[in-house]
């Protein structure tokens, strides 16, 4: 049972993370019908804004160690310790969830110059050449980010206060050997809480409700006197945050590197095919469930079985899924599919 | 009948002249060791054969690193129980490497579009990380496959024992396959492979190929059941990515899994491009391309560059080499990346789109009522 939980806890985090790039994707597939090969590269860009942040709070200044009297020894100390003292400190360790707030509007700046400055001019080729030219701008942001922060993953630290596990198992009332993760849960809590967000706004607001209708009918809406092709690139703007807001809670529980986004982003494609291209209730189902299915078959008893199952479960689900159902779960007829 | 037209004949003997002279036109560019040429003639057999699928249907694959690797996996276990020549090695390695590309083919050709690309990819990493933990024991995982001392051997030692304690070198019928002897086996195979493309192309099949590409659903209509001429030309391309998986173990008797990795099929597709997918040439020249600056790019440093603009003044040299340094060595995958784009973005046909364009400008101005072009 115990177990149990655990894994369930540990496939719904990664689902979250798997749930929310597969959203953006399903989002920009539906809306402007491009296949975007460089989401995986915006989760990545959202995470080294966390990165990029914590290294502006710590720039340093050094100064002489009091604490050693033998000899003169310094440390660096970064300037807003020297400033604001405990403040500082604080600010500092909370850079991560700080990092949210950078993420917005840089991320957002990114999707749209993306979307106009490149996007824009694929909506009317193939799919092929969409992906290609997506691939290739994945491969530049990737070695860009590389050459400034270097190949090796960078340690986010999460604030200390989230920082420890909590006793899931007193929550629940059945002893307190089960104990999970802080940040982790809060990971789940947010994904739960941007994806409700999307749906509440794609629902509920005026907005939203002409991107859905532009989705269905793009020709009507437009003869309405809408501008769809604005609102679609503010729906890519809302896709590259959403990515971006992953890649930064994503930090503190996987350190970082310059191909993150890249590991992501196959998974996601097939979790956006198993779901239904173009479903978004789809690829949020499809991506909880291939995370808790990948987590329930990394335990041993499973792996005792068929080992090395954890390694491509989601690849042979995904074949399974698309020979039986081809349009996957949710998927509607028509799409993406000449 | 071996060549139908002459024109095929004329194609293909300047296709072989260029390529056996490759160690002497190439002198000049500086590219003209074996390694380098080796890699041009087995990386021209991989995207020869990606194109026929690619080039011709339009069904954008991006697994086809799963067969080469397959292939190399096979050709090494082929030295290390059978024997060290490499002529089974490369049957073998065709075969096994067939086999993979009928099961994946028969699984991902039941879509298109984009489902085929993902499902393509997601089969390549499955079998990428199969490769890499699961099946240590048959591809060594993380250390890469390689010949070793004690390995049986079978037919070798039955013909005449290996003397001495140092590896066996992989050989034709005696001529060991390193330096230029390697090279000109590969070129030879090369040309074979190169034929046979000229033949697929010209052929009925080549064109049933090609209408698949521009109308699947009349083809369908006009009573082809087309998705037996995608797994022909699915199979035959993986057995061309077998071939040039098993010449590069023959050439070096190493097999990695990170050959197999979605970014190796990811070069395959942009050296097709590159060059203009869908000609029989251009693959080759986007091969020639994307290696030849793969190995001048990824060699200079920041000290090579800065003596490299050493005819500048100072200053102006050190901007220049602040400028240029990041495309370099290790940038070098930045440099290619951009090049990708442009070429996507503007030169969609690659290479050989630009070369038309260019003949078609210049062909209007001598003969104004001849405008027609073939892209």
């Amino acid at each position: 049972m115990d177990a149990f939980i655990l894994q369930l806890l540990n496939g719904l985090d990664k689902g979250g993370a798997y749930a929310l790039i597969a959203l953006g994707l399903t989002l920009v597939f539906g809306t402007l019908g491009v296949v975007n090969f460089a989401h995986g590269a915006l989760f990545m860009l959202g995470a080294f804004c966390a990165v990029t942040l914590q290294k502006i709070l710590t720039l340093s200044q050094k100064v002489k160690d009091e604490s050693i009297t033998f000899f003169d020894a310094y440390k660096e100390q970064p300037y807003l310790e020297i400033w604001f003292g405990e403040t500082g400190t604080t600010i500092i360790e909370w850079s991560v969830p700080l990092s949210l707030l950078l993420a917005v509007p840089v991320m957002l700046t990114i999707g749209l110059a993306m979307e106009r400055g490149l996007i824009q001019f694929f909506y009317k080729r193939t799919h092929a050449q969409q992906i290609l030219v997506t691939f290739g701008l994945a491969i530049v942001v990737q070695e860009i980010i590389k050459s400034f922060y270097g190949a090796n993953p960078i340690p986010m630290p999460a604030p200390p206060l989230l920082s420890g596990t909590a006793p899931i198992g007193e929550f629940l009332g059945i002893g307190d050997v089960v104990a999970y993760p802080w940040w982790r849960l809060i990971y789940l809590l947010f994904s739960f809480l941007i994806i409700g967000a999307v749906f509440l706004f794609l629902k509920y607001t005026t907005y939203g409700m002409v991107v859905r209708a532009g989705m269905q009918d793009r020709a009507t809406v437009e003869l309405l006197g809408i501008n769809v092709e604005r609102r679609f690139t503010i729906v890519f703007g809302i896709a590259a945050v959403v990515a971006g807001l992953a890649g930064v809670m994503y930090t503190p529980i996987v350190p970082p590197d310059y191909h993150m986004g890249m590991d992501f982003l196959v998974l996601s494609f097939v979790v956006v095919v198993v779901g239904g291209m173009g479903s978004l209730p789809g690829a949020v189902l499809a991506g909880f469930m291939l995370g808790i299915l990948q987590s329930f078959a990394s335990t041993n008893e499973v792996k005792n079985i068929f080992p090395g199952i954890d390694q491509i479960i989601i690849y042979l689900v995904a074949m399974i899924v698309l020979l039986t159902r081809p349009r996957g779960l949710l998927g509607k007829k028509g799409m993406m599919e000449s | 009948m071996l060549l139908s037209s002459r024109s095929e004949l004329r194609t293909l003997l300047i296709f072989a002249a260029v390529v056996l002279m490759m160690p002497i036109w190439l002198l000049p560019l500086g590219a003209a060791y074996p390694d380098l040429l080796q890699k041009f003639a087995i990386f021209g057999i991989f995207v020869i054969g990606y194109n026929l699928f690619f080039g011709l249907t339009g069904y954008l694959s991006f697994g086809h690193a799963t067969f080469l690797g397959v292939g190399s996996y096979a050709a090494v276990w082929c030295f290390k129980l059978l024997t060290v020549n490499v002529l089974p090695a490369i049957v073998f390695g065709i075969l096994v490497s067939g086999f993979f590309a009928a099961v994946i083919g028969f699984i991902c050709l039941r879509r298109s579009g984009i489902y085929f690309s993902i499902l393509t990819l997601a089969l390549a990493q499955m079998c990428y990380s199969l490769a890499y933990s699961v099946l240590t024991p048959i591809t060594n995982g993380e250390t890469s496959l390689q010949m070793e001392a004690h390995d049986a051997r079978l037919l070798d030692s039955w013909i005449a024992p290996h003397v001495g304690d140092g590896l066996p070198i992989t050989h034709l019928f005696g001529i060991p396959m390193s330096g230029y002897p390697g090279f000109y086996f590969c070129a030879v195979i090369l040309i074979i492979s190169f034929w046979f493309s000229i033949r697929i192309f010209n052929s009925p099949f080549g064109l049933q190929l090609r209408a698949i590409k521009s109308n699947q659903e009349r083809m369908q209509y006009s009573g082809y059941n087309t998705r037996i001429y995608l797994f022909s030309a699915f199979l035959i391309s993986g057995m061309y990515a077998g071939l040039a998986g098993s010449l590069m173990a023959a050439i070096d008797p190493l097999a990695g899994a990170e050959r197999m990795q979605w970014t190796a099929s990811g070069e395959v597709v942009l050296m097709t491009i590159l060059g203009g997918v869908g000609t029989l040439i251009g693959p080759m020249l986007g091969v020639g391309v994307i290696k030849y600056f793969e190995n001048i790019f990824s060699s200079y440093n920041h000290d090579a560059l800065l003596e490299s603009f050493s005819f500048l003044p100072q200053p102006l040299a050190e901007a220049l080499t602040f400028v240029v340094s990041p495309f370099v060595g290790e940038g070098w995958h930045l440099t290619l990346g951009i090049l990708f784009m442009l070429v996507v973005i503007f030169l969609p046909g690659g290479i050989m789109e630009g070369v038309d364009r260019i003949r078609a400008r210049f062909s209007r101005h001598k003969q104004p009522q001849q405008t027609e072009q073939t892209t």
